[in-house]
């Protein structure tokens, strides 16, 4: 399959995404320019970590305006894969296409540090090789990445079984100390009510190998191979 | 009319050296002129007081491609047509006015040094110094700094892996930022500084230039830290994004074959870039002001050449290629405008318009004086080195567990965790050990089975009893570090603190220091490639200890072969490898400055040992028989076994069995020394080559079990132990 790897100007992680789908998951990969509007015949859009734009503003508020988005936005309503990282999640945020904001962190710092995800929801396009309650082992690096949404929002999450992810121990444990930056209930990952777009705060595209700590996050990227 | 008493101190002239440019252009410089020679003349840019020490450096050796001074940075060979480019730079004197964007722009200038030369930078490290964070000024600065090297280096999506933090009262007035960057590339895509071919244009990219940063060169890093508190203007503003934009751009422009060379505007800003890039290629400049994009209203010539506004590159294209570059640069969203050409007399005219406003010779503008100063020893320096150990108490054995876990939590000992966790040390995907984990950040090559190691060290204490000893020290402690992640030290870059050069015993420090250097790198193999001095750093006449940091780059042929400082598993067995020496490696150790108050006492070590020590470690680790491997430096053997345990999870149990002074054993800083442990099946081959290689071989006990246990003075849970080390700032 191939997938579609957008850049806007100020991502960083566009890079790491294409070394992990494409070297160490062999499949196809190409980088769509932020200015354009066709997305090549991809199966699936990332959205990659970076600070788009310099994130002056507020994370992701420019590049949502970027005239690649629309074209995004069109192809997340046909109900095919869309994922965004860290900036990427911001960014999907920004524009609509997932509820609720990325915060400052609670500590007011930049966290990078492994986390430990605790797999809420196997049963979405991104998570169908996950086992049930399977903890993954991703970093997160960001400044920016507090999830936070209104009550009502929060519970049709929760009660839809839109959470993907939340920070817990190694063991699986959903605890404060466990919670890197102050997300409300951990959360460190969404799926919009259809269940195509995911955004997530860790970097997947990081965990591609032993030789680098972890290799958790291939089975996001294989569990999106197996469903296109 | 010839310049005033006031024109020569704004840009840190003498009056002696304004007469030879008199002499040398046959008349009075214009202002501008005189702005440009300022700038160019300075410590900063032409390293007058430090051009002739610098000299006695090592620089060539079988992977040196590119040495000190001929680029932006030092470039070394890695094979399969791979290179490595890196090069340290202080930012101290601005980090001290303005904490966060000193750094940050210290970051954005190291950075640009490396890309400029056609390299994709992908490490960053630093090496920072401050006073104690008992002070709040020291505490905001060092928020300020950290802050300001994340929000930069961070957003540049460029990993920073290692480093190192140390404090001091010397440093209070005066912090030390020194910030490094390693970018690699292929051997081809090298692109070089210089202008050349007459004809071919000089073009300006990336940032509008403003007022900022005025006299950073000349004003800031030419004067001592108490005379420029009202030169906060002198300070740039840095921009990331701008930078991001500039990396990407200038590395698809380097593979063009579109240009002919590349600079950044860094300290001097415009003036440097294009006057150096001229005499580089022996070529004249004909620049025009007037074509320079300004940030504000009613710039002068002078103001133009001589801003420091950040993410700014002079590119010098082929002619007949300008639309080519220029619609590049405008796909990356970045202005770029020619300002003028490159001329075959040799000459630097600089126009506003029609008005010739500077016409001044290349080489002259280039070339400053070479100042010589007779080194004179200190007498204090007498007292300094004397250790009389009666007067110092030694500890009982049953407070050995209570000082081990006070060194634990001290600041110079203690994990850096809160500040490294700040910066993004995994973008990449390249990082093999992450900071905390070993002596050095390892880096795997990608598409190869190789990996690098990059490394900072520096101890001022030691250079500043011992300036001597303490040179030699920081490059072997750099090559330990590296050895005990099983590379093999290939090449330093180096960037060295000092106060006022302009004192006979600053420079006296200086000049032992260089000498303890080179003969350390002469005998670890590992040439200097690059580097950078800071000079006046001192405040109200009190120079800071000499510091000279040492960034060291060492190669891991096999990647699966490498090693961490953490103990692995249960029934070990632990060694210490070296000799422990005598009592008097209690001198200028952490245990006798914080448990005793005092700094005195020299520190010894022969190099012959070290490298022995460093054959065995690359040697035992390239086998597979070492399970960890950890450098015994600050806070002495019993820091090291307990930092070994913390980092693995790992308890200890064992009997140091110890028959002079207890302090001694246990937080002497004796050199060349390393903390190893190995599964209990290999020790016999360790042993051999121990005999083989004549390195001491010393068995501690073994590690596993959730204690730390040295019979008979103390028995702790590794947890306590990682409290302590983790509470320390």
């Amino acid at each position: 399959m191939k997938f579609g790897i957008v850049v806007f100007p100020g991502t960083w992680s566009d890079r790491d995404c294409y070394y992990s789908v494409h070297n160490i998951c062999g499949q196809d990969a190409v980088f769509i320019w932020h200015k354009e509007t066709d997305l090549a015949g991809c199966d699936c859009i990332i959205l990659p970590g970076g600070f788009s734009y310099g994130d002056y503003l507020r994370t992701g508020a420019i590049a949502r305006f970027s005239p690649v988005m629309e074209s995004v936005a069109d192809f997340s309503k046909k109900g095919r894969p869309v994922i965004g990282i860290c900036n990427g999640f911001q960014v999907l945020c920004e524009a609509n296409l997932l509820p609720g904001v990325l915060r400052q962190n609670e500590h007011l710092q930049y966290r990078c540090q492994w986390t430990y995800l605790k797999t809420e929801n196997n049963a979405t396009p991104f998570t169908n090789k996950c086992k049930k309650g399977q903890v993954l082992k991703i970093p997160i690096s960001h400044y920016e990445g507090r999830y936070y949404a209104g009550d009502d929002v929060i519970k049709g999450l929760e009660d839809d079984g839109r959470i993907a992810f939340r920070y817990g121990t190694p063991g699986g444990d959903i605890t404060a100390a466990a919670n890197p930056n102050g997300a409300l209930n951990n959360i460190a990952g969404i799926i919009n009510k259809q269940g195509n777009v995911l955004g997530m705060m860790p970097h997947p595209e990081r965990s591609c190998e032993d030789i680098l700590g972890s290799t958790d996050g291939n089975i996001i990227w294989e569990s999106i191979i197996a469903g296109v | 009319m010839p310049a005033s008493k006031e024109q020569l101190e704004e840009i840190a002239l003498s009056r002696k050296e304004y007469n030879l440019i008199v002499s040398k252009l046959g008349r009075e410089p214009t202002e501008v002129e005189l702005g440009m020679f300022g700038s160019l003349w300075s410590e900063h840019c032409g390293y007058k007081h430090s051009k002739a020490l610098l000299k006695r450096f090592p620089t060539s050796g079988k992977y040196v491609l590119i040495k000190p001074g001929e680029e932006n940075a030092g470039v070394i060979d890695i094979g399969d047509g791979q290179v490595i480019g890196f090069k340290i730079e202080s930012h101290n004197h601005p980090s001290y006015i303005e904490p966060y964007q000193g750094a940050a722009t210290g970051v954005g200038g190291i950075v640009r040094d490396i890309f400029t030369m056609g390299l994709r930078p992908i490490a960053l490290s630093n090496s920072l110094r401050f006073g104690p964070m008992s002070d709040p000024h020291n505490r905001y600065l060092m928020g300020g700094v950290v802050g300001g090297i994340a929000g930069y280096g961070n957003c540049l999506g460029i990993a920073d892996v290692c480093g190192e933090i140390y404090f001091d009262d010397c440093y209070s007035g005066n912090p030390l930022v020194n910030a490094l960057c390693l970018g690699i590339g292929r051997v081809e895509d090298l692109t070089r500084a210089r202008a050349s071919g007459a004809g071919n244009l000089v073009m300006l990219v990336g940032a509008d230039t403003g007022r900022d940063g005025l006299h950073g060169a000349s004003g800031l890093a030419s004067r001592t830290f108490e005379e420029q508190r009202e030169l906060r203007s002198a300070v740039q503003v840095g921009n990331p994004f701008m930078e991001k934009l500039l990396i990407e751009a200038c590395l698809e422009l380097t593979r063009t074959g579109w240009i002919v060379g590349l600079q950044d505007c860094g300290a001097a800003g415009l003036t440097s870039a294009a006057i150096e890039a001229a005499d580089k290629g022996d070529s004249g400049l004909d620049i025009d002001v007037a074509r320079v994009p300004r940030r504000e209203k009613g710039m002068t010539p002078y103001e133009v050449m001589l801003s420091e506004s950040q993410e700014r590159m002079v590119v010098i294209v082929k002619k007949g290629y300008e639309d080519r570059v220029r619609s590049l640069f405008d796909r990356w969203g970045l202005h770029s405008d020619i300002i003028g050409n490159v001329t075959d007399d040799g000459m630097a005219t600089i126009r506003d318009g029609e008005k010739v406003v500077a016409h001044a010779s290349v080489k002259y503008l280039n070339n400053p004086p070479v100042y010589r100063f007779r080194p004179k020893r200190p007498s204090w320096l007498d007292d300094l080195q004397e250790l009389d150990l009666k007067k110092i108490k030694d500890i009982a054995p049953k407070d050995a567990g209570k000082t081990l876990l006070r060194l634990l939590a001290a600041p110079n000992i203690c994990s850096k965790r809160q500040v490294f966790r700040q910066y993004d040390h995994q973008v990449g995907n390249n990082s093999v050990v992450l900071p905390g984990d070993g002596d050095a950040a390892v880096l795997r090559i990608q598409e190869t089975t190789k990996a690098y190691t990059l490394v900072t060290d520096g101890n001022g204490r030691y250079c500043y009893v011992n300036p001597l000893a303490g040179g030699v020290i920081a490059v072997a402690e750099a090559a330990r570090n590296t050895a005990c992640m099983g590379a093999r030290p290939m090449a330093i870059t180096n960037c060295l603190n000092f106060g006022n050069p302009e004192r006979n015993d600053v420079m006296y420090q200086m000049h032992q220091c260089i000498q303890g250097m080179s003969q350390a790198c002469r005998k670890l193999k590992t040439p200097v490639v690059s580097g950078n001095v800071s000079l006046y750093n001192e405040t109200r006449g009190v120079a800071i200890f000499p510091t000279p940091v040492v960034g060291m780059v060492g190669l891991i042929k096999d990647i699966k072969r490498h090693c961490t400082a953490g103990f692995k598993g249960e029934g070990d067995v632990v060694f210490l490898l070296g000799d422990p020496g005598d009592d008097r490696t209690l001198g200028s150790s952490e245990y006798l400055a914080l448990v005793h108050g005092e700094i005195r006492g020299t520190q010894s070590i022969d190099l012959r040992a070290e490298k022995n020590l460093h054959d065995i470690l690359i040697r035992a680790i390239g086998r597979g028989l070492l399970r960890s491997a950890h450098d015994c430096s600050d806070g002495g053997l019993a820091v090291t076994l307990a930092e070994s345990c913390i980092i693995g999870g790992i308890g200890f149990k064992g009997d140091l069995s110890i028959y002079g002074r207890l302090d001694t054993a246990l937080f002497g800083e004796a050199q060349s020394r390393a903390v190893v442990s190995i599964g209990a099946g290999s020790v016999r081959r360790l042993e051999e080559m121990a005999y083989k290689y004549g390195v001491p071989l010393k068995r501690l006990g073994t590690s596993g079990g959730v204690r730390f246990v040295l019979r008979g003075l103390a028995d702790l849970p590794v947890n306590d132990l990682a409290k302590a080390w983790h509470s320390g700032i």
